[in-house]
């Protein structure tokens, strides 16, 4: 899949309001079947209930590598969606913190970017379920971004 | 704590997480030092579409299960041990194509804390792709009421 153009297709994502096509040309985003929602200026990451999420089968509660890789992609959109990056950021480091189990039902992600410079992006996200102000997990991330 | 029944309860303990039964994760061997699990390349967990290089995620929750599973070369009984936090730095991508294996031991055990760390690499563990870091709580045995899972762990089908 050589000479992808991910400035076009996010332009189009934008433009029809539609960031389905941006998000099946990840084969992981697919396999987690992770959504985005635009809120005015604003998007939402989605991660829908799925039972081949779950890591603990007790409670049962989605499994804590699939709340990171979801929160690490919404990170990688929302940087290709608002900071004019035309390439998929790199990961450097990824922290995560776990306030909540995170159950078996919907999961909501949305990304703050608190600086980005010409060749690293400082990334935090917050995701949460039933309520925002009560978050099952704050992450951070940096990605490099001055190269394809 | 024989080596046996150390990998035998790591088995144990990942068959019963599902979502790693999805991303084919496997013991590749454990003893009372540490635990190594292997990540089977697959299409499905691709993160970039031009390379073929796995998503951090898929390595995420690769390296947050070993780390997790890991406190039972450790402690003499399964215990329910959730994550508080996990850091990962990256060394340089994964290669295509390649399985990844995860590496982690605990480096301090407390009444209330495990603290492991790891590493995840593909053919050399000396060049990894990346270090670990991560704190899991002690939650006390039977806390969190499963018994049936306990005992599944712990015993198995014996």
């Amino acid at each position: 899949m050589s000479g992808l153009n991910l400035d076009q297709l996010v332009r189009e994502a934008h433009e029809r309001n539609d960031y389905d096509p941006l998000i099946q040309l990840i084969p992981y985003a697919k396999l987690l079947g992770i959504e985005c929602l635009r809120l005015g200026d604003d998007m939402v990451f989605r991660l829908p209930a799925n039972q081949d999420c779950i890591g603990n089968p007790t409670l049962p509660a989605i499994h804590g590598g699939v709340i990171a890789g979801f929160m690490e992609h919404a990170a990688m959109l929302h940087l290709l969606m608002f900071m004019g990056i035309p390439h998929l950021p790199k990961i450097i480091d990824f922290s995560i913190d776990y306030l909540r189990a995170g159950h078996y039902r919907d999961t909501y992600a949305q990304c703050q970017v608190w600086r980005q410079g010409r060749r690293v992006a400082n990334v935090a996200i917050t995701a949460w379920q039933t309520n925002q102000t009560e978050p099952i997990a704050t992450a951070r991330a940096h990605f490099k971004v001055d190269e394809p | 704590m024989s080596e046996n029944s150390i990998v035998e309860r790591a088995q144990r303990f990942l068959s019963a997480l599902r979502h790693c039964q999805v991303l084919g994760i496997r013991v590749h061997g454990a003893d009372p030092l540490g635990l190594t699990l292997r990540l089977p390349y697959s299409p499905q967990i691709v993160g970039n579409p031009e390379t073929g290089v796995i998503h951090g995620g898929a390595i995420t929750t690769l390296m947050d299960t070993t780390c997790g599973i890991s406190t039972v070369c450790v402690l003499p009984k399964f215990e329910i041990c959730p994550t508080l936090d996990l850091r990962i730095d990256y060394m340089h991508p994964a290669e295509p194509h390649k399985d990844v294996f995860g590496f982690a031991e605990c480096y301090r055990v407390t009444p209330t804390i495990i603290f492991t760390r790891g590493y995840a690499y593909q053919d050399d563990p000396a060049q990894p792709i990346a270090h670990v870091v991560g704190a899991f709580m002690r939650m006390g045995r039977g806390a969190l009421g499963d018994k049936q899972l306990q005992r599944a762990i712990q015993a198995g089908g014996a």
